[in-house]
C-alpha cells in the first residue's frame, strides 16, 4: 500500500529543507509549528547546530491560536524576537496545521517586514513533502530577493555552486571539494549555496559566468538566476574523474554559448549501458551523477530509484520515481547490487550485494561518521 | 561556535527569583531547542511495553523525529509509519488511510505483535476524525491484537492533559482486569527503573510484596501481570493522572507520593504507603543523618563553586536549589521555563530567603546565544544547565534517574561530588536521545 512503511525511514521534510538551506546566512527561520519540529530538525537534520549560532525557532502554535486564526500572536512574537536579535532576514515556513487552516504565509511575511523593516519571506511548506521542495523554495527566494541586480559579469571564468546542504552532502568537506574541482578547472567560485558562503557573497552571484547545480535543491534557484541574469547552468554532482571532465566541458560550453548545454538538458545523463545491474536509491541529481560515474568508470549498468521530488524529464527510461516502501521493493527485484542508505537495507533483496551510502536526509545523524565525500574520494 | 549573526544582538538577562512571577516567569514567544536531548519522548516511552509495535500516522515532518528515534534505539523492527499527504486532507480520507494503513502494516509484519500502539496526530484532531470508530474497526479486524490510542498532537498541549501525561497514561491502557493480589504493588509512570536504594523499594521489599514496574517487564504477559496489583504507586507528577485512570478502569487504588528533597514530604509519602499496606514504616532517622552528613561533606568539597540546575534533572529543581542553598552551596541559576504547582511553596520560600537566585528559561529565543563560549567550571546539575554553562563538570541524569526518598538526596550529592572531581564529555553525552533507553545514538 502506498504511504505505508513497515520498516524504512522517512526523508527530511520540506519545512526542514528551508531551515537547512538558509542556516548559514544570518537570518531567522521560524517554523510555524506547535512543538517537535525544532527538536527534530536540530537533532536529526542539522549537523551544524552545535557549532554555528543560526537562529531557527518554532512559533509554538497552540490549538486556540489555530482555531481562532490568531496570526497576531505569531507576528508579535517574530517582531519581538527580531528586534532583540537583529537577523538579516526572516523566513516563515509552514507545517501541517497552518496548511489545514489556510495560513497566508506571504501576507504574514509582508506584515512582519512592514513592522520590522527586515526583509521577510513566507514559504508555504506543508511538512508533507521532502526537504528538496523546501530547500529549492528557499534558494529560489534568496535568488530573487538578495542577489544584486545590474551587476557586470566577471571578466574571467566564474561560477556559483547551487544546491548544497548537509542533507545531501553532510559536513565531510564535500562543499570544499566542489569548490576545488571548479577552481582546478579555472573557475573562480563566487558563492556556494549555501555552505561556506555568507549572504553578502551570495548577493554577488549575478556576476558569475555559469552556475553548477549539484542537487535538485538548486534547480529553481538556477532557473531564477537564468531569468534574472541570463546565467546558464549545468546540472550534475562532480563525482568520478570522467564525469568531472564531462561537467567541465559542459560548463565551458555553457559559458561560450550562454545556454544550457543540450547534453545536460534532458534526460540529465545518457546511459550507454542497457539493463540495470545496480540500483542507486536517493535524491535525483546526486544519485544520477553517481550512477553516471559508475557507468563511466566501471562499465556496469545502473538505474536510480529517485525517492525525492525530481522532474521526470531529468530521468532516463530505466530510472524510476518511487514514493513508498512497496514501490521500492518491487523496483529492486532482479538487481545484483544496491547502493543506498543503510536504513534501506531491510527491504533490499537478500541475494543482492548492499553497499551502504548513508544520507543525512534519510538516516539523519546515525551514520554521519561514515558518509563519504564522493567528490574527492570516488572509488 | 561560529558566529553567523549580528554580534550586537541583545543579550537575554536572567530574572532574580524575587522579581519572578508564578507560574510563568518568562513571556511566551518563539521557541528554541538546545542540543541537550537526554529526556525521553513518546517513542521511547511506548517501547517500554514489551513486544508491542508502534505505528505513527502523521505527516512527514512529524514522522521524521519519531522514525529516527526508533532507528537510534535500534528498534526499527517494532516501528512503522503511515504517511499523511496533502491530498488526504482535501479528500477527507484520513480515517480510511489510518485503518487501511495500519492493517497493511500488520499483515506485513514477520510476527503478529500482541499489542499495537497507534499514534494519531494534530491533523486527525483538526479534521474531526472519529478516533473511536477507527480503533473499533482495527479491533474488529484483528481481535487477537490489543490496540491502544496514543497521541502525537502537541498542538493540544495547552488543552487538557499534556502530551507527557497522556503518554504515561497510555502505557497502562492495555492492562486487562485481573483478580487482584493484595500483596502486589505496581510502580507506574516512570521511564527509568526505581533505584534499588530508594526507601520506596526498601519498605515494599521489607513488607514482602510483589513489586511490578514496567521497566523490568520482559514479556507482554509479564506486563499484563501488573494488573494483578491492588495498589498503583506513582511519584512523577505527569503519571498521576494515568494512575487515577488506571484505578478507575480496572480497579485497585492509586497513591501519588511525590519525588521530593524535603524530609517531611518524603516521610509523609512513606507513611501514606505504610497506612495503605498496613505496614510499620521504619524511623529512617539514620538516613536523615546520612543526608545531613553528605550535605556537609559535599559542601566542604565543592565550596563556593557556582552551581546551576535545570528542570530536566528532576521534577523538583527549585526544591533541590532550596536544599542546597540552605546547606551553604553556591547555587546561582535555575533553568526552568515554568514553575509547577508542586513547586509553588519552594518558589515562594526562595523568593523570601534567596532573592538573588537567577531564573533562566530554556526555550526563549534569546537562549540561542546564551551558551557560554568558553569552558567554565560551573557544577551543572542536568544536561541543559551543562550546555548553557559549557561545563564538563555536570550531573548527567534526566527525569530523576529512578531516585526517590532520602536516596534522592544522598545519591544527588554523590553524583555532585563525582561531577566536581571528574570531567565528562558533555558535548557528546548530552546529545544522546532518551538517556537510559538503550539508545546508542550514532553507529
Amino acid at each position: 500500500m502506498k504511504q505505508t512503511a513497515r520498516i524504512i525511514s522517512t526523508y527530511s521534510a520540506d519545512t526542514f529543507g528551508v531551515c537547512s538551506a538558509l542556516f548559514e546566512l544570518g537570518g531567522m527561520v521560524v517554523m510555524h509549528d506547535a512543538s517537535g519540529c525544532n527538536s527534530t530538525y536540530t537533532t536529526h537534520d542539522e549537523p551544524r547546530w552545535y557549532d554555528m549560532d543560526s537562529m531557527v525557532y518554532i512559533s509554538g502554535l497552540s490549538e486556540m491560536e489555530a482555531i481562532m486564526g490568531d496570526d497576531e500572536k505569531l507576528i508579535g512574537d517574530i517582531v519581538a524576537a527580531a528586534e532583540d536579535l537583529q537577523p538579516k532576514f526572516i523566513a516563515i515556513a509552514g507545517t501541517p496545521i497552518p496548511t489545514m487552516t489556510g495560513f497566508d504565509f506571504t501576507a504574514v511575511a509582508e506584515l512582519v517586514e512592514a513592522r520590522t523593516g527586515i526583509p521577510a519571506f513566507g514559504f508555504a511548506t506543508t511538512g508533507m513533502k521532502t526537504y528538496v521542495e523546501g530547500a529549492a523554495m528557499a534558494f529560489a527566494g534568496i535568488a530573487r530577493r538578495f542577489v544584486k541586480r545590474n551587476v557586470e559579469k566577471t571578466a574571467h571564468l566564474s561560477a556559483n555552486i547551487l544546491g548544497v546542504t548537509p542533507l545531501d552532502f553532510s559536513v565531510n568537506g564535500s562543499e570544499a571539494s566542489m569548490k576545488t574541482f571548479l577552481e582546478k578547472a579555472g573557475f573562480e567560485v563566487l558563492s556556494c549555496w549555501a555552505m561556506g558562503s555568507s549572504l553578502e557573497e551570495i548577493a554577488e552571484a549575478g556576476r558569475a559566468s555559469v552556475n553548477l547545480v549539484v542537487s535538485s535543491t538548486g534547480i529553481e534557484a538556477a532557473r531564477a538566476l537564468k531569468e534574472l541574469f541570463g546565467t546558464p547552468y549545468v546540472v550534475g554532482t562532480p563525482i568520478g574523474s570522467t564525469f568531472q571532465k564531462i561537467l567541465v566541458e559542459e560548463l565551458l560550453e555553457a559559458v561560450r554559448t550562454g545556454e544550457i548545454p543540450a547534453k545536460n538538458r534532458r534526460p540529465l545523463m545518457k546511459s550507454s549501458l542497457a539493463g540495470s545491474e545496480i540500483a542507486v536509491i536517493g535524491e535525483g541529481v546526486t544519485a544520477l551523477s553517481l550512477a553516471h560515474a559508475i557507468e563511466l568508470e566501471y562499465e556496469r549498468s545502473v538505474k536510480i530509484l529517485c525517492t525525492t521530488e525530481c522532474e521526470r524529464i531529468y530521468l532516463r527510461d530505466k530510472d524510476a520515481l518511487v514514493t513508498c516502501e512497496d514501490e521500492i521493493i518491487e523496483a529492486l527485484q532482479g538487481v545484483k547490487m544496491v547502493i543506498a542508505d543503510p536504513l534501506y537495507e531491510p527491504i533490499c533483496p537478500k541475494n543482492a550485494a548492499f553497499i551502504p551510502l548513508p544520507a543525512e536526509s534519510f538516516s539523519g545523524r546515525i551514520y554521519r561518521k561514515n558518509i563519504p565525500n564522493l567528490i574527492a574520494e570516488f572509488e | 561556535m561560529k558566529r553567523v549573526n549580528d554580534p550586537n544582538a541583545r543579550k537575554l538577562e536572567g530574572i532574580r527569583i524575587a522579581d519572578a512571577k508564578f507560574p510563568a516567569p518568562f513571556a511566551s514567544g518563539l521557541e528554541y531547542a538546545t542540543p541537550a536531548r537526554g529526556t525521553w519522548n513518546i517513542v521511547h516511552t511506548g517501547m517500554l511495553i514489551p513486544e508491542a509495535h508502534e505505528i505513527f500516522v502523521c505527516a512527514a515532518s512529524c514522522l521524521r523525529g519519531v522514525v529516527l528515534t526508533a532507528a537510534e534505539m535500534g528498534a526499527e523492527e517494532r516501528f512503522s509509519t503511515v504517511e499523511i499527504k496533502e491530498h488526504n486532507l482535501y479528500e477527507g480520507d484520513l480515517e480510511n488511510l489510518l485503518i487501511e494503513g495500519v492493517c497493511d502494516i500488520i499483515e506485513k509484519l514477520p510476527k503478529r505483535p500482541p499489542a499495537v500502539l497507534v499514534y494519531t496526530s494534530c491533523v486527525h484532531h483538526f479534521a474531526g476524525c472519529d478516533l473511536e470508530m477507527m480503533y473499533e474497526e482495527l479491533r474488529n479486524r484483528f481481535p487477537d491484537i490489543d490496540f491502544t490510542d496514543c497521541y502525537m498532537n502537541p498542538i493540544m498541549r495547552k488543552s487538557g492533559l499534556t502530551p507527557d501525561q497522556l503518554m504515561r497514561s497510555r502505557l497502562y491502557m492495555l492492562l486487562k482486569e485481573r483478580p487482584k493480589k493484595e500483596n502486589a504493588v505496581a510502580i507506574i509512570g516512570n521511564d527509568l527503573p526505581t533505584r534499588e536504594e530508594s526507601e520506596l523499594l526498601e519498605i515494599l521489599k521489607a513488607a514482602g510484596v510483589k513489586i511490578h514496574e514496567i521497566t523490568s517487564c520482559k514479556t507482554y504477559e509479564e506486563y499484563q501481570k501488573m494488573a494483578e496489583a491492588g495498589l498503583y504507586i506513582s511519584y512523577n507528577p505527569a503519571a498521576a493522572a494515568g494512575g487515577e485512570m488506571l484505578a478507575k478502569r480496572i480497579g485497585g487504588e492509586h497513591l501519588y507520593v511525590p519525588f521530593s528533597f524535603d524530609y517531611d514530604e518524603i516521610k509523609a509519602g512513606l507513611e501514606k504507603i505504610g497506612k495503605r499496606l498496613g505496614i510499620e514504616i521504619p524511623d529512617f532517622s539514620d538516613k536523615k543523618v546520612t543526608c545531613e552528613r553528605a550535605l556537609k561533606e559535599t559542601c566542604e568539597l565543592i565550596g563556593k563553586t557556582p552551581i546551576s540546575i535545570d528542570y530536566t534533572y528532576c521534577t523538583r529543581p527549585l526544591g533541590l536549589a532550596k536544599m542546597l542553598l540552605n546547606a551553604g552551596f553556591a547555587v546561582e541559576k535555575v533553568y526552568v521555563d515554568a514553575i509547577t504547582g508542586e513547586e509553588k511553596a519552594d518558589f515562594i520560600y526562595l523568593q523570601e530567603h534567596f532573592p538573588d537566585l537567577l531564573l533562566y528559561p530554556t526555550v526563549h529565543a534569546g537562549m540561542r546565544f546564551m551558551a557560554k563560549k568558553e569552558k567554565t567550571n560551573v557544577l551543572a546539575i542536568g544536561q541543559k544547565a551543562a550546555y548553557f554553562d559549557n561545563t564538563n563538570h555536570f550531573v548527567n541524569v534526566v527525569e530523576g534517574g529512578g531516585m526517590w526518598g532520602y536516596d534522592a538526596v544522598i545519591h544527588t550529592l554523590e553524583l555532585m561530588r563525582e561531577a566536581y572531581l571528574k570531567e565528562k564529555d558533555m558535548r557528546n553525552l548530552i546529545q544522546i536521545k532518551g538517556m537510559g533507553c538503550g539508545c546508542g545514538g550514532c553507529r
